[in-house]
Protein backbone atom coordinates (compact mmCIF):
# COMPACT_ATOMS: atom_id res chain seq x y z
CA UNK A 1 0.00 0.00 0.00
CA UNK A 2 0.97 3.37 -0.72
CA UNK A 3 3.13 5.05 1.98
CA UNK A 4 1.47 8.45 1.90
CA UNK A 5 -1.37 6.97 3.46
CA UNK A 6 -0.98 8.63 6.73
CA UNK A 7 1.42 11.34 5.72
CA UNK A 8 -0.23 14.81 6.78
CA UNK A 9 0.43 17.04 4.33
CA UNK A 10 3.38 19.27 5.72
CA UNK A 11 1.80 22.47 6.65
CA UNK A 12 4.61 25.11 5.17
CA UNK A 13 3.14 28.42 5.22
CA UNK A 14 4.32 28.97 1.88
CA UNK A 15 2.41 27.95 -1.25
CA UNK A 16 3.72 24.35 -2.61
CA UNK A 17 4.47 25.13 -6.11
CA UNK A 18 1.07 23.70 -8.41
CA UNK A 19 3.28 20.94 -9.76
CA UNK A 20 6.11 20.60 -7.06
CA UNK A 21 8.72 17.18 -6.63
CA UNK A 22 6.15 15.38 -4.29
CA UNK A 23 3.26 16.13 -6.64
CA UNK A 24 4.88 14.51 -9.46
CA UNK A 25 5.24 11.29 -7.37
CA UNK A 26 1.72 11.10 -6.50
CA UNK A 27 0.54 11.09 -10.01
CA UNK A 28 3.45 9.27 -11.41
CA UNK A 29 4.13 6.38 -8.55
CA UNK A 30 0.92 4.64 -9.90
CA UNK A 31 1.47 4.30 -12.78
CA UNK A 32 4.88 2.15 -11.92
CA UNK A 33 6.53 1.34 -8.49
CA UNK A 34 2.58 1.69 -6.95
CA UNK A 35 0.79 0.60 -9.57
CA UNK A 36 -3.02 -0.42 -8.68
CA UNK A 37 -3.08 -3.44 -10.51
CA UNK A 38 0.17 -4.91 -10.99
CA UNK A 39 1.80 -4.05 -7.66
CA UNK A 40 -1.21 -3.71 -5.45
CA UNK A 41 -3.36 -5.97 -7.18
CA UNK A 42 -6.41 -3.90 -7.30
CA UNK A 43 -9.22 -3.86 -9.93
CA UNK A 44 -8.34 -7.27 -11.23
CA UNK A 45 -12.42 -7.92 -11.61
CA UNK A 46 -12.92 -5.26 -13.79
CA UNK A 47 -9.55 -6.05 -15.78
CA UNK A 48 -10.83 -9.40 -16.39
CA UNK A 49 -13.88 -8.39 -17.86
CA UNK A 50 -13.70 -5.63 -19.73
CA UNK A 51 -10.66 -5.98 -22.12
CA UNK A 52 -11.80 -8.94 -24.49
CA UNK A 53 -11.67 -5.55 -26.77
CA UNK A 54 -9.51 -2.12 -26.91
CA UNK A 55 -12.60 0.08 -27.58
CA UNK A 56 -15.31 -0.71 -24.52
CA UNK A 57 -11.37 -1.34 -22.35
CA UNK A 58 -10.67 2.73 -23.19
CA UNK A 59 -14.52 3.78 -22.45
CA UNK A 60 -14.01 2.52 -18.94
CA UNK A 61 -10.74 3.75 -18.50
CA UNK A 62 -11.75 7.06 -19.04
CA UNK A 63 -15.32 6.28 -16.92
CA UNK A 64 -13.12 5.28 -14.07
CA UNK A 65 -11.01 8.36 -14.04
CA UNK A 66 -13.88 10.20 -14.01
CA UNK A 67 -15.40 8.53 -11.09
CA UNK A 68 -11.92 8.16 -9.34
CA UNK A 69 -10.90 11.84 -9.73
CA UNK A 70 -14.38 13.43 -8.69
CA UNK A 71 -14.77 10.92 -5.46
CA UNK A 72 -11.23 11.52 -4.58
CA UNK A 73 -12.43 14.96 -4.92
CA UNK A 74 -15.65 15.16 -3.23
CA UNK A 75 -14.25 12.77 0.00
CA UNK A 76 -11.22 15.19 0.33
CA UNK A 77 -13.53 18.37 0.43
CA UNK A 78 -15.80 16.53 2.76
CA UNK A 79 -13.01 14.59 4.84
CA UNK A 80 -13.50 16.60 7.92
CA UNK A 81 -16.86 16.49 8.54
CA UNK A 82 -17.45 12.63 7.74
CA UNK A 83 -18.01 10.60 10.66
CA UNK A 84 -15.65 7.94 11.00
CA UNK A 85 -17.80 4.98 11.45
CA UNK A 86 -19.88 5.46 8.45
CA UNK A 87 -16.99 6.65 6.19
CA UNK A 88 -17.35 3.88 4.19
CA UNK A 89 -21.15 3.73 3.64
CA UNK A 90 -20.27 7.87 2.64
CA UNK A 91 -17.50 6.64 0.26
CA UNK A 92 -19.69 4.57 -1.46
CA UNK A 93 -22.46 6.14 -2.03
CA UNK A 94 -21.13 8.89 -3.32
CA UNK A 95 -19.17 6.47 -5.61
CA UNK A 96 -22.30 4.97 -6.84
CA UNK A 97 -24.28 7.91 -7.60
CA UNK A 98 -21.55 9.23 -9.41
CA UNK A 99 -21.42 6.05 -11.66
CA UNK A 100 -25.07 6.11 -12.18
CA UNK A 101 -24.54 9.74 -13.08
CA UNK A 102 -22.16 8.56 -16.14
CA UNK A 103 -24.42 5.91 -16.58
CA UNK A 104 -27.57 8.46 -17.60
CA UNK A 105 -25.23 10.84 -19.15
CA UNK A 106 -23.91 7.81 -21.55
CA UNK A 107 -27.34 6.43 -22.36
CA UNK A 108 -28.65 9.93 -23.41
CA UNK A 109 -25.85 11.31 -25.28
CA UNK A 110 -23.18 8.49 -26.50
CA UNK A 111 -25.97 5.65 -27.03
CA UNK A 112 -24.11 3.68 -29.00
CA UNK A 113 -21.17 3.64 -26.46
CA UNK A 114 -23.06 2.69 -23.41
CA UNK A 115 -24.52 0.05 -25.45
CA UNK A 116 -20.90 -1.15 -25.59
CA UNK A 117 -19.94 -0.88 -21.98
CA UNK A 118 -23.70 -0.68 -20.35
CA UNK A 119 -23.07 -3.86 -17.35
CA UNK A 120 -19.27 -2.71 -17.21
CA UNK A 121 -20.35 0.78 -16.01
CA UNK A 122 -22.53 -0.13 -13.17
CA UNK A 123 -19.21 -2.37 -12.44
CA UNK A 124 -17.04 0.58 -11.46
CA UNK A 125 -18.72 1.07 -8.20
CA UNK A 126 -17.01 -2.22 -7.01
CA UNK A 127 -13.83 -1.24 -9.01
CA UNK A 128 -11.32 -1.38 -5.70
CA UNK A 129 -9.24 0.95 -6.86
CA UNK A 130 -11.57 3.57 -6.00
CA UNK A 131 -12.98 2.58 -2.52
CA UNK A 132 -8.90 2.23 -1.86
CA UNK A 133 -7.81 5.33 -3.08
CA UNK A 134 -10.77 7.70 -0.89
CA UNK A 135 -9.82 5.15 1.82
CA UNK A 136 -6.18 5.47 1.50
CA UNK A 137 -5.65 9.04 0.46
CA UNK A 138 -8.95 11.48 -0.16
CA UNK A 139 -9.41 10.74 3.68
CA UNK A 140 -6.37 12.65 4.64
CA UNK A 141 -5.40 15.04 2.08
CA UNK A 142 -5.84 18.04 0.32
CA UNK A 143 -8.67 18.54 -2.72
CA UNK A 144 -5.61 19.35 -5.28
CA UNK A 145 -3.51 16.72 -4.07
CA UNK A 146 -6.45 14.03 -4.64
CA UNK A 147 -7.44 15.25 -7.76
CA UNK A 148 -3.61 13.92 -8.69
CA UNK A 149 -3.41 10.95 -6.97
CA UNK A 150 -6.64 10.46 -8.67
CA UNK A 151 -5.66 10.71 -12.14
CA UNK A 152 -2.43 8.86 -11.36
CA UNK A 153 -4.27 5.82 -10.10
CA UNK A 154 -6.44 6.00 -12.98
CA UNK A 155 -3.54 6.31 -15.61
CA UNK A 156 -2.03 2.93 -13.70
CA UNK A 157 -5.19 1.64 -14.55
CA UNK A 158 -5.58 2.71 -17.86
CA UNK A 159 -2.21 1.47 -19.08
CA UNK A 160 -2.84 -2.03 -17.63
CA UNK A 161 -6.04 -2.75 -18.92
CA UNK A 162 -5.38 -1.22 -22.11
CA UNK A 163 -1.90 -2.89 -22.54
CA UNK A 164 -4.24 -6.33 -21.63
CA UNK A 165 -6.93 -4.99 -24.57
CA UNK A 166 -4.38 -5.29 -26.83
CA UNK A 167 -3.10 -8.52 -26.89
CA UNK A 168 -6.15 -9.70 -26.24
CA UNK A 169 -8.06 -8.53 -29.40
CA UNK A 170 -5.18 -8.65 -31.63
CA UNK A 171 -4.86 -12.81 -31.11
CA UNK A 172 -8.39 -13.53 -29.99
CA UNK A 173 -10.13 -11.44 -32.80
CA UNK A 174 -7.40 -10.66 -34.91
CA UNK A 175 -8.25 -6.98 -34.56
CA UNK A 176 -7.34 -3.62 -32.75
CA UNK A 177 -10.52 -1.05 -32.84
CA UNK A 178 -12.23 -3.74 -34.73
CA UNK A 179 -9.95 -2.88 -37.50
CA UNK A 180 -8.72 -6.11 -38.96
CA UNK A 181 -5.06 -6.24 -38.69
CA UNK A 182 -4.34 -9.62 -40.29
CA UNK A 183 -6.23 -9.12 -43.33
CA UNK A 184 -5.22 -5.58 -43.66
CA UNK A 185 -1.30 -7.25 -43.81
CA UNK A 186 -2.40 -9.89 -46.27
CA UNK A 187 -2.95 -12.70 -43.42
CA UNK A 188 -6.80 -13.48 -43.81
CA UNK A 189 -6.07 -16.96 -42.68
CA UNK A 190 -4.25 -16.08 -39.08
CA UNK A 191 -5.47 -18.21 -36.22
CA UNK A 192 -7.29 -16.51 -33.69
CA UNK A 193 -6.99 -17.83 -30.34
CA UNK A 194 -10.36 -18.53 -28.44
CA UNK A 195 -8.48 -18.14 -25.04
CA UNK A 196 -7.95 -14.79 -25.34
CA UNK A 197 -11.50 -13.65 -25.68
CA UNK A 198 -12.22 -15.89 -22.42
CA UNK A 199 -11.18 -14.40 -19.40
CA UNK A 200 -8.90 -16.82 -18.79
CA UNK A 201 -6.64 -15.29 -21.31
CA UNK A 202 -7.20 -12.01 -19.72
CA UNK A 203 -6.00 -13.53 -16.09
CA UNK A 204 -2.83 -14.66 -18.16
CA UNK A 205 -1.85 -11.53 -20.09
CA UNK A 206 -2.09 -9.93 -16.56
CA UNK A 207 0.05 -12.40 -14.82
CA UNK A 208 2.73 -11.76 -17.48
CA UNK A 209 2.39 -7.81 -16.99
CA UNK A 210 2.74 -8.19 -13.07
CA UNK A 211 5.65 -10.76 -13.92
CA UNK A 212 7.72 -8.04 -16.39
CA UNK A 213 6.88 -5.20 -14.40
CA UNK A 214 7.68 -6.71 -11.42
CA UNK A 215 10.88 -8.11 -12.74
CA UNK A 216 12.01 -4.99 -13.94
CA UNK A 217 11.06 -3.13 -10.67
CA UNK A 218 12.98 -6.12 -8.57
CA UNK A 219 9.50 -5.55 -6.52
CA UNK A 220 9.04 -8.72 -3.74
CA UNK A 221 5.43 -8.85 -1.50
CA UNK A 222 6.79 -8.61 2.14
CA UNK A 223 5.65 -11.29 4.31
CA UNK B 1 -19.01 15.79 19.26
CA UNK B 2 -18.88 15.55 15.78
CA UNK B 3 -18.75 11.84 16.15
CA UNK B 4 -22.42 11.52 18.23
CA UNK B 5 -24.91 9.38 17.01
CA UNK B 6 -26.95 12.07 15.93
CA UNK B 7 -24.36 13.62 13.89
CA UNK B 8 -24.14 10.68 11.84
CA UNK B 9 -27.75 10.31 11.41
CA UNK B 10 -27.74 13.90 10.33
CA UNK B 11 -25.17 13.59 7.87
CA UNK B 12 -26.44 10.14 6.75
CA UNK B 13 -29.63 11.47 6.17
CA UNK B 14 -28.57 14.60 4.53
CA UNK B 15 -26.02 12.92 2.53
CA UNK B 16 -28.49 10.38 1.28
CA UNK B 17 -30.97 13.61 0.52
CA UNK B 18 -28.11 14.98 -1.71
CA UNK B 19 -26.90 12.30 -3.71
CA UNK B 20 -30.78 11.19 -4.28
CA UNK B 21 -32.26 14.68 -5.27
CA UNK B 22 -29.00 14.93 -7.65
CA UNK B 23 -29.62 11.58 -9.03
CA UNK B 24 -33.44 12.25 -9.48
CA UNK B 25 -32.87 15.41 -11.60
CA UNK B 26 -30.43 13.93 -13.82
CA UNK B 27 -32.71 11.02 -14.44
CA UNK B 28 -35.43 13.13 -15.10
CA UNK B 29 -33.75 15.94 -17.29
CA UNK B 30 -32.37 13.07 -19.32
CA UNK B 31 -35.29 11.13 -19.67
CA UNK B 32 -36.77 12.61 -22.79
CA UNK B 33 -33.41 12.53 -24.60
CA UNK B 34 -32.75 8.50 -23.34
CA UNK B 35 -36.02 7.69 -24.85
CA UNK B 36 -35.60 9.36 -28.27
CA UNK B 37 -31.93 7.77 -28.56
CA UNK B 38 -33.98 4.42 -27.78
CA UNK B 39 -36.66 5.28 -30.66
CA UNK B 40 -34.03 6.17 -33.00
CA UNK B 41 -32.47 3.37 -32.31
CA UNK B 42 -35.04 1.18 -33.20
CA UNK B 43 -35.43 2.69 -36.37
CA UNK B 44 -31.65 2.18 -36.88
CA UNK B 45 -32.17 -1.11 -36.15
CA UNK B 46 -35.19 -2.34 -38.32
CA UNK B 47 -33.29 -0.61 -41.16
CA UNK B 48 -30.10 -1.95 -40.72
CA UNK B 49 -31.93 -5.59 -41.47
CA UNK B 50 -32.40 -4.66 -45.36
CA UNK B 51 -30.02 -1.87 -46.36
CA UNK B 52 -26.67 -1.00 -45.41
CA UNK B 53 -27.06 1.75 -42.77
CA UNK B 54 -22.96 2.46 -42.64
CA UNK B 55 -22.62 6.22 -42.84
CA UNK B 56 -26.06 7.44 -42.67
CA UNK B 57 -26.69 9.49 -39.61
CA UNK B 58 -30.11 8.73 -37.03
CA UNK B 59 -31.91 11.55 -38.29
CA UNK B 60 -31.71 10.72 -41.83
CA UNK B 61 -32.63 7.17 -41.38
CA UNK B 62 -35.59 8.38 -39.27
CA UNK B 63 -36.79 10.10 -42.26
CA UNK B 64 -35.76 7.08 -44.67
CA UNK B 65 -38.16 4.78 -41.89
CA UNK B 66 -41.02 7.35 -42.12
CA UNK B 67 -41.23 7.15 -45.97
CA UNK B 68 -40.07 3.71 -47.01
CA UNK B 69 -41.28 1.45 -43.57
CA UNK B 70 -45.11 1.03 -43.77
CA UNK B 71 -46.05 -0.63 -40.54
CA UNK B 72 -48.82 -3.29 -39.17
CA UNK B 73 -49.58 -5.28 -36.12
CA UNK B 74 -50.87 -9.11 -36.47
CA UNK B 75 -51.93 -11.53 -34.04
CA UNK B 76 -51.05 -14.94 -33.65
CA UNK B 77 -53.77 -16.45 -36.39
CA UNK B 78 -52.56 -13.61 -38.87
CA UNK B 79 -55.59 -11.01 -38.43
CA UNK B 80 -54.31 -7.61 -38.56
CA UNK B 81 -54.88 -5.63 -35.45
CA UNK B 82 -55.90 -2.00 -36.67
CA UNK B 83 -55.96 -0.78 -33.04
CA UNK B 84 -52.45 -1.33 -32.24
CA UNK B 85 -49.34 1.09 -33.08
CA UNK B 86 -46.67 -1.24 -34.15
CA UNK B 87 -43.59 0.72 -33.06
CA UNK B 88 -45.48 0.80 -29.50
CA UNK B 89 -45.54 -2.83 -29.22
CA UNK B 90 -42.92 -3.91 -26.30
CA UNK B 91 -41.27 -7.14 -27.83
CA UNK B 92 -39.85 -7.57 -24.39
CA UNK B 93 -43.25 -7.64 -22.72
CA UNK B 94 -45.20 -9.29 -25.33
CA UNK B 95 -42.32 -12.48 -25.42
CA UNK B 96 -43.62 -13.12 -21.84
CA UNK B 97 -46.75 -13.43 -23.26
CA UNK B 98 -48.14 -17.40 -24.49
CA UNK B 99 -47.72 -17.28 -28.44
CA UNK B 100 -50.64 -17.51 -28.86
CA UNK B 101 -51.44 -14.38 -26.83
CA UNK B 102 -49.00 -12.05 -28.56
CA UNK B 103 -48.96 -8.57 -30.78
CA UNK B 104 -46.80 -9.49 -33.91
CA UNK B 105 -45.79 -6.57 -35.20
CA UNK B 106 -44.81 -6.40 -39.22
CA UNK B 107 -42.98 -4.11 -40.87
CA UNK B 108 -42.70 -3.63 -44.75
CA UNK B 109 -40.77 -1.84 -46.33
CA UNK B 110 -42.21 -0.71 -49.25
CA UNK B 111 -41.33 -0.11 -52.73
CA UNK B 112 -40.07 3.58 -53.43
CA UNK B 113 -41.69 3.93 -56.93
CA UNK B 114 -45.35 1.76 -56.01
CA UNK B 115 -45.82 1.66 -52.25
CA UNK B 116 -48.88 -1.07 -52.83
CA UNK B 117 -45.92 -3.35 -53.21
CA UNK B 118 -43.70 -4.23 -50.99
CA UNK B 119 -39.59 -4.84 -51.41
CA UNK B 120 -39.13 -7.12 -48.15
CA UNK B 121 -40.95 -7.50 -44.59
CA UNK B 122 -39.30 -7.19 -41.53
CA UNK B 123 -40.35 -8.99 -38.37
CA UNK B 124 -38.67 -8.45 -34.66
CA UNK B 125 -37.34 -11.52 -33.00
CA UNK B 126 -36.97 -11.77 -29.14
CA UNK B 127 -34.83 -14.67 -27.04
CA UNK B 128 -32.40 -15.32 -24.70
CA UNK B 129 -29.14 -15.55 -25.05
CA UNK B 130 -26.62 -16.83 -22.79
CA UNK B 131 -26.46 -13.69 -19.91
CA UNK B 132 -29.52 -12.01 -20.96
CA UNK B 133 -32.29 -11.00 -23.51
CA UNK B 134 -31.20 -11.02 -27.48
CA UNK B 135 -33.41 -9.66 -29.88
CA UNK B 136 -32.89 -7.84 -33.31
CA UNK B 137 -34.85 -8.12 -36.27
CA UNK B 138 -35.38 -10.20 -39.86
CA UNK B 139 -35.83 -8.97 -42.81
CA UNK B 140 -37.11 -11.77 -45.53
CA UNK B 141 -37.00 -10.97 -49.65
CA UNK B 142 -40.84 -10.92 -50.84
CA UNK B 143 -40.78 -14.33 -51.75
CA UNK B 144 -41.17 -14.23 -47.95
CA UNK B 145 -38.09 -17.40 -47.81
CA UNK B 146 -35.23 -16.02 -48.45
CA UNK B 147 -33.78 -13.76 -45.84
CA UNK B 148 -32.87 -10.19 -46.90
CA UNK B 149 -30.74 -9.41 -43.84
CA UNK B 150 -30.57 -9.82 -40.18
CA UNK B 151 -29.74 -7.47 -37.50
CA UNK B 152 -28.85 -8.51 -33.83
CA UNK B 153 -28.86 -7.23 -30.64
CA UNK B 154 -27.86 -7.91 -27.19
CA UNK B 155 -27.99 -6.62 -23.27
CA UNK B 156 -25.32 -8.64 -22.19
CA UNK B 157 -23.52 -11.24 -23.96
CA UNK B 158 -19.58 -11.25 -23.50
CA UNK B 159 -17.77 -8.92 -25.84
CA UNK B 160 -15.46 -10.87 -28.62
CA UNK B 161 -17.62 -13.71 -27.87
CA UNK B 162 -21.38 -14.03 -28.04
CA UNK B 163 -21.87 -9.89 -28.63
CA UNK B 164 -20.49 -11.05 -32.24
CA UNK B 165 -23.93 -11.23 -33.17
CA UNK B 166 -24.11 -7.51 -33.69
CA UNK B 167 -20.55 -7.41 -35.32
CA UNK B 168 -21.51 -6.63 -39.48
CA UNK B 169 -19.51 -9.92 -40.33
CA UNK B 170 -21.67 -12.52 -38.63
CA UNK B 171 -24.85 -10.58 -39.49
CA UNK B 172 -23.95 -11.05 -42.87
CA UNK B 173 -23.35 -14.74 -43.36
CA UNK B 174 -27.84 -15.02 -42.94
CA UNK B 175 -28.16 -12.72 -46.55
CA UNK B 176 -29.65 -15.72 -48.74
CA UNK B 177 -29.97 -18.18 -46.98
CA UNK B 178 -33.26 -20.22 -47.14
CA UNK B 179 -35.44 -20.16 -43.84
CA UNK B 180 -37.43 -23.48 -45.54
CA UNK B 181 -35.87 -26.87 -46.62
CA UNK B 182 -35.69 -28.14 -49.48
CA UNK B 183 -39.18 -30.83 -49.01
CA UNK B 184 -40.46 -27.22 -48.04
CA UNK B 185 -40.68 -27.27 -44.16
CA UNK B 186 -40.05 -24.45 -42.30
CA UNK B 187 -36.73 -25.36 -40.40
CA UNK B 188 -35.60 -21.59 -39.76
CA UNK B 189 -31.27 -20.66 -40.39
CA UNK B 190 -29.47 -22.50 -37.83
CA UNK B 191 -26.27 -20.89 -36.92
CA UNK B 192 -23.78 -24.25 -36.42
CA UNK B 193 -21.26 -24.79 -33.45
CA UNK B 194 -17.67 -23.34 -34.02
CA UNK B 195 -16.08 -21.14 -36.55
CA UNK B 196 -15.05 -21.75 -40.25
CA UNK B 197 -17.37 -24.94 -40.84
CA UNK B 198 -17.49 -25.94 -44.43
CA UNK B 199 -20.26 -27.06 -46.75
CA UNK B 200 -23.15 -24.86 -45.31
CA UNK B 201 -26.37 -25.48 -46.81
CA UNK B 202 -29.11 -23.10 -47.62
CA UNK B 203 -30.45 -23.77 -43.99
CA UNK B 204 -27.17 -23.52 -42.13
CA UNK B 205 -24.64 -20.00 -41.17
CA UNK B 206 -21.26 -20.03 -39.63
CA UNK B 207 -21.28 -20.73 -35.92
CA UNK B 208 -19.25 -18.21 -33.43
CA UNK B 209 -16.38 -20.16 -31.61
CA UNK B 210 -16.68 -19.32 -27.96
CA UNK B 211 -20.23 -18.66 -28.05
CA UNK B 212 -22.34 -21.93 -28.65
CA UNK B 213 -24.90 -20.79 -25.79
CA UNK B 214 -24.99 -17.47 -27.62
CA UNK B 215 -25.72 -18.93 -31.12
CA UNK B 216 -28.13 -21.43 -29.76
CA UNK B 217 -30.51 -18.46 -28.11
CA UNK B 218 -30.27 -17.01 -32.03
CA UNK B 219 -31.29 -20.39 -33.51
CA UNK B 220 -34.18 -20.80 -31.43
CA UNK B 221 -35.78 -16.93 -31.43
CA UNK B 222 -35.59 -17.26 -35.48
CA UNK B 223 -37.10 -20.76 -35.48
CA UNK B 224 -40.00 -19.54 -32.74
CA UNK B 225 -40.59 -16.25 -34.38
CA UNK B 226 -40.56 -17.30 -37.92
CA UNK B 227 -42.60 -19.81 -36.60
CA UNK B 228 -45.67 -17.67 -34.91
CA UNK B 229 -45.62 -15.70 -37.98
CA UNK B 230 -46.18 -18.49 -39.94
CA UNK B 231 -50.22 -18.10 -40.35
CA UNK B 232 -49.90 -14.46 -41.46
CA UNK B 233 -47.02 -14.94 -43.91
CA UNK B 234 -49.35 -17.62 -45.66
CA UNK B 235 -52.13 -14.81 -45.69
CA UNK B 236 -49.52 -12.67 -47.29
CA UNK B 237 -48.83 -15.18 -50.12
CA UNK B 238 -51.91 -15.88 -50.98
CA UNK B 239 -52.88 -12.35 -51.41
CA UNK B 240 -49.83 -11.65 -53.56
CA UNK B 241 -50.90 -14.63 -55.99
CA UNK B 242 -54.57 -13.36 -56.49
CA UNK B 243 -53.36 -9.88 -57.25
CA UNK B 244 -50.23 -10.84 -59.46
CA UNK B 245 -53.52 -12.74 -61.32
Amino acid sequence: MSTETAEKTTESVKAEALLSKRRKRIVTDPLDDDNPITVQVLGICSALAVTAKLEPTLVMSIAVMFVIVFSNLIISFLRNVIPQRIRIIVQLGIVASLVALVDQVLRAYLYDVSKVVGVYVGLIITNCIIMGRLEAFAMGNKPYDSILDGFGSAFGYAWVILVVAFFRELLGSGSLFDFKVFEAIGLPNFPTNGLMTSPVGAFLLIGIVIWVQRWRNGYVEHS
Amino acid sequence: MQQSNAYIIAFAAGLTIVLGGLLSVTAVSLKERQKMEIELEKKKQILSAVMDIEGISKQELAGIYDERIKSIAVNYDGEIQTEIVPEDVNIEKEYKKKPEDRIYPVYKFINESNPDNFESVIIPVFGFGLWDFIWGYVALESDLSTMKGVSFDHRGETPGLGARITDAVVQERFKGKNIYNSSGELVSVKMLKSENNANLDENEVDGMSGATITANGVNDMLLKYLNSYQTYFEKLKAEKSISSL
